[in-house]
Formats: structure tokens, C-alpha cells, sequence
């Protein structure tokens, strides 16, 4: 037991359990930018408990941003963020803590603690945030394991692995303390089709049988419509759209559909200089 | 410098005041820490005190043969090297040992996500990483300087003995004559503060760390060029308020 305010198991002694269908997450026009070029213009949405909302946009539009907004590592310049019902955005680090150990975080590359062994990795949530004997850590460390195939690897260290692996044992770690929200970046990045089918039934199965919400922020469509309840398209800083896969699906959003579609000729543009080519090449004489 | 300088003031809130909070030091990972720090780096600190302790005893001896008392290198060989040449060159060495090793590691765990992820798992990196890693350089700088004087001191008695025909004893008396007890605690003194400056700058300029593999190696060699200055400039400032 490390810090101020454990609980003896994961997931247990909440006094705000949240009853499936409830906002669990609430984003309320979140502005930020970066050395004053605006990457989100006002983003307002809402997660509720047991839902599997995909975030999809370009690159650079803004995803990672809104996701690292949403676990607190940023603040947004303006805008609230709300979790379990609780203003983040006004809140100092350590008053996060309690908030940050109900939700989980696949990081694109894993982000494995590179020192550690895989077994290590996992359990550190587990020895810092509960007091739970070793030989309790032991066996929830083979069961997340063997939740994501990878139960003979508990003694590697991260070195030994491949990217997929990274991955999976990323996802191993961050459903270590039972969490009530997954956030996923890019989760099928690195895996082969078999894995990320895998990976893709995890996340639904944790949605429907234990009422885990997952953000996923994902490039790939067909895991995404395979997964989501809900979906939402950023584009330039603002949600273009939302809805269910099916009305997704059926948009007529010209951006929407050359999005879902992976086409390259359409309204999103390839290049984004905004000087004139021409005049970029013979200079502006 | 005002990251160092954030850094100070964070490594004293977890190690002081976030002990009060239920935030408990790892105080297990710091010995773990000063191990892999300390014993690693006792090799070059040996060597580097005792060859400066043998050309310094010779270089010495050359001068004080043109005055007629060469016993009298003992003398500055213990004097020099317990205040000034042991904790200065302990933290120099220190500086390109553990500093640059700090600022690689923290600077490859920024770079890897893995703070964030530490942080998205509502621990603090400078309470899990920071304090413990400074800890150990803290402890260990002082422990290095220590063994390093010795070496040093022996370096300029196998010169004294061996090839300047003066006995052990002579040396021993002469090297104790000059010295007074506010030499050796200064000396000690300045390897704490040189020990804060490499972990500090060290564990400072890898959590700064921007831009990947390039802005690794950048924040590796800011880590050993501003630590040796400021280990320098510093044991300048505090001999001439010590001793003038």
C-alpha cells in the first residue's frame, strides 16, 4: 500500500457506482491548442457506462489530444472535462489520483515500463494502488495475461517482445485494477488481423459483461465498426459527426464517407500547405 | 535551470511533505539505486583520484624540492584532496557517470510514453522515478568521494614513500599537521551539494526531454556540461565564502 486512499480490491468501496447507460464522461466545448495553432474549436461530447464510443480523424485533428485531455495528462485551455461526475479540468494532480486509478490506458506503443519484466508491469498498479498479498497479484497477473494470449511471457522484459505483444501487454496493464473506462490509442496498430479481432472482442466483451466504457481512438474502420456503439468523426478541430455505425454508414457526409471509405480523392485534403505551389516553387515574384 | 530548479522543489515536497499525505518514499528502490549508481562508478573513481593524487604529489615534490622541505607534499596531499581535489573530481566524474546515464534513462522513458503511462496510472514520476534515483546519487556521491580521497591520498604516498625516500610516518604526521576538522566537513559538505547538482541536472534535463532519439542525446550532454559547470562554479563560490 502506497498512497493515501487505497481500496482493499479493485473496483470495490465506490461510493458513485455509476448504473449502466449513465454519462460517465462529459466533455463540454474543450478548446486547446499548441504554440497558438488551435487543434480542438470547441468539442463537446458524451460517454456513458458500458458504451464503446470510437473517436476517428485524420491525423492531426486532434484524437491523441482530446484522449490525453480526457486521463488529465493536459488541461484544455478552455472547457470542462468531467469523469464519474467530477470536474477534472479544476482539479489539482493528487486530486486526480483516486479518478485516474477507476479508468485504464492503452498507450499507442504500449508504453511498457522498459525496466520492468511483463509480470512486473502489470502488477505495478496492482502493489501501489491495493494492499493485496503477492500470491493474489500473482494470479490476476496470469489472468490478465491470459486474457490477451500471453500467459508463458510473464518473465520477459519488454526488449524480448514484439510491437503487437507490447500491445497486448499494454492492454494487460491498464485492466489490471478492474478499471470502469478504457481508453485505447490506436489499439490495432501493430497487431496482425487475428490478434486485433482479438483485442476487438475484448473490448466488447468488457463493454457488455462488466459495463466498461471504451474510447477508442482507432484508424482501422473495420475494427471500428465491428466495436462501436457510438461513433464520432473529428475533423478541424470540431466534431463533424456522430451517431450509431449504421447512421455513420448511411451519412452522405462527403468527408464522412471519403473518411469510412479510405479514399483518396475527395474533400479531405492530401496536402496541407496553405501556400500556392507554384509560387512556393518560383518564388513570389 | 528553472526546470532544476522546479525539480528541487518537488523532490523535497514528495520526500518531505507527501510522506505525511500517505505518499511513502521507496526508499527500497533508492538503496537499489545507489547500488547500481555507486558500485558501478567506484572503478573510475578510484582511478581518476589516484592518478591526480601521483602527478599532483610530483608535481608537488618538483616545487617544494627548489625550497628545501618535500615532506611537506603530505601535506597539501591531504589538505587538497580531502577539501577540494577528491569532492571535485568525484563530482566531475559523476557528472559524465550518473548524470548522463539519468538523463538518457528518464529522457528514454518521456520519449517511450512510459511517464505518461506512470502518470495515467496515478503515480508521479518524480516520486517513483525522481526521489529515488536522487536519493541514491545523494548517498552515494559523499560514499565515492570518501573512497576516492583515500585513493587519491594513497596515490601521493606510494610517490612520497617510494620515490621521495619519506617515511610512512613522516607523511602521515605531515599530512595530518595542516589539517583542521572544518576541512573535512567541508569537503564532505561540497560532495552533497555536487551530489544534488549531477542528480538534479541529470534527472532535470531527461524529464525536459522533447523530440525523440535526438532529444535524448541533447538533454544526455546538457545533463554533463551544465552539471560540471555548476559543480565547478560552485566550489568556487563556497571556498572563497569558507575560507576568505
Amino acid at each position: 500500500m502506497t498512497d493515501s486512499t487505497t481500496h482493499p480490491s479493485p473496483g470495490s468501496g465506490r461510493d458513485d457506482m455509476f448504473q449502466k447507460g449513465d454519462v460517465i464522461i462529459r466533455c463540454t466545448d474543450i478548446f486547446k491548442s499548441y504554440d497558438g495553432r488551435p487543434i480542438l474549436k470547441g468539442v463537446s461530447l458524451d460517454v456513458k457506462k458500458g458504451e464503446t464510443l470510437v473517436i476517428m480523424g485524420s491525423s492531426g485533428h486532434g484524437k491523441s489530444t482530446l484522449l490525453r485531455l480526457m486521463i488529465g495528462a493536459e488541461k484544455p485551455d478552455s472547457g470542462e472535462i468531467e469523469l464519474f461526475g467530477q470536474k477534472i479540468t479544476s482539479m489539482a494532480e493528487e486530486e486526480l489520483y483516486p479518478i485516474k486509478r477507476r479508468f485504464g490506458v492503452l498507450f499507442q506503443s504500449g508504453a511498457l515500463y522498459n525496466s520492468m519484466t511483463v509480470g512486473e508491469n502489470i502488477s505495478l498498479p496492482l502493489r501501489e494502488h491495493t494492499d493485496l498479498d503477492d500470491k493474489i497479484i500473482d494470479i490476476i497477473v496470469k489472468l490478465k495475461l491470459e486474457l490477451v494470449g500471453l500467459r508463458d511471457f510473464e518473465h520477459l522484459i519488454p526488449a524480448q517482445l514484439s510491437g503487437g505483444m507490447k500491445k497486448r501487454v499494454g492492454l494487460a496493464r491498464a485492466i489490471a485494477l478492474d478499471p470502469e473506462i478504457i481508453f485505447y490509442d490506436e489499439p490495432g496498430a501493430g497487431l496482425d488481423p487475428v490478434m486485433l479481432a482479438v483485442i476487438d472482442e475484448l473490448i466488447t466483451g468488457l463493454g457488455e459483461k462488466l459495463g466498461v466504457a471504451s474510447i477508442v481512438v482507432t484508424h482501422e474502420m473495420h475494427s471500428a465498426f465491428r466495436i462501436a456503439d457510438r461513433m464520432v468523426l473529428l475533423h478541424g478541430g470540431h466534431i463533424l459527426a456522430e451517431g450509431t455505425p449504421d447512421e455513420i454508414r448511411k451519412s452522405d457526409d462527403p468527408v464522412l464517407q471519403q473518411f469510412i471509405q479510405g479514399k483518396a480523392e475527395g474533400p479531405i485534403p492530401l496536402r496541407l500547405s496553405s501556400r500556392d505551389f507554384a509560387e512556393d516553387l518560383l518564388g513570389s515574384e | 535551470m528553472l526546470a532544476v530548479l522546479a525539480l528541487g522543489r518537488d523532490f523535497v515536497y514528495w520526500l518531505v511533505i507527501a510522506p505525511f499525505k500517505g505518499f511513502k518514499v521507496r526508499f527500497h528502490e533508492a538503496a537499489r539505486q545507489a547500488v547500481r549508481i555507486g558500485v558501478n562508478a567506484l572503478p573510475i573513481v578510484f582511478l581518476v583520484n589516484f592518478f591526480v593524487g601521483v602527478t599532483l604529489a610530483i608535481t608537488v615534490a618538483d616545487i617544494l624540492r627548489i625550497f628545501g622541505p618535500v615532506e611537506y607534499t603530505g601535506a597539501v596531499m591531504g589538505v587538497g584532496f580531502w577539501r577540494e581535489l577528491s569532492p571535485l573530481l568525484t563530482g566531475v566524474v559523476m557528472s559524465g557517470y550518473a548524470g548522463a546515464s539519468l538523463a538518457a534513462e528518464i529522457g528514454t522513458m518521456k520519449v517511450g510514453e512510459e511517464l505518461m503511462a506512470l502518470e495515467a496510472s496515478a503515480l508521479n514520476p518524480v516520486r517513483f522515478l525522481c526521489v529515488p534515483r536522487l536519493l541514491g546519487v545523494l548517498l552515494m556521491v559523499p560514499v565515492l568521494t570518501l573512497f576516492g580521497n583515500l585513493c587519491g591520498i594513497f596515490g601521493g604516498y606510494l610517490v612520497c614513500t617510494g620515490l621521495l625516500d619519506i617515511s610512512p610516518q613522516l607523511f602521515y604526521d605531515r599530512m595530518l599537521d595542516p589539517m583542521k576538522v572544518k576541512d573535512i566537513w567541508v569537503g564532505g559538505g561540497k560532495s552533497v551539494i555536487f551530489g544534488g547538482i549531477v542528480g538534479l541536472v541529470g534527472l532535470g534535463q531527461g524529464m525536459q526531454v522533447r523530440g525523440g532519439a535526438e532529444g535524448v542525446g541533447r538533454a544526455t550532454t546538457n545533463a554533463v556540461v551544465y552539471s560540471i559547470i555548476m559543480i565547478i562554479a560552485a566550489d568556487c563560490i563556497l571556498t572563497v565564502a569558507l575560507y576568505f
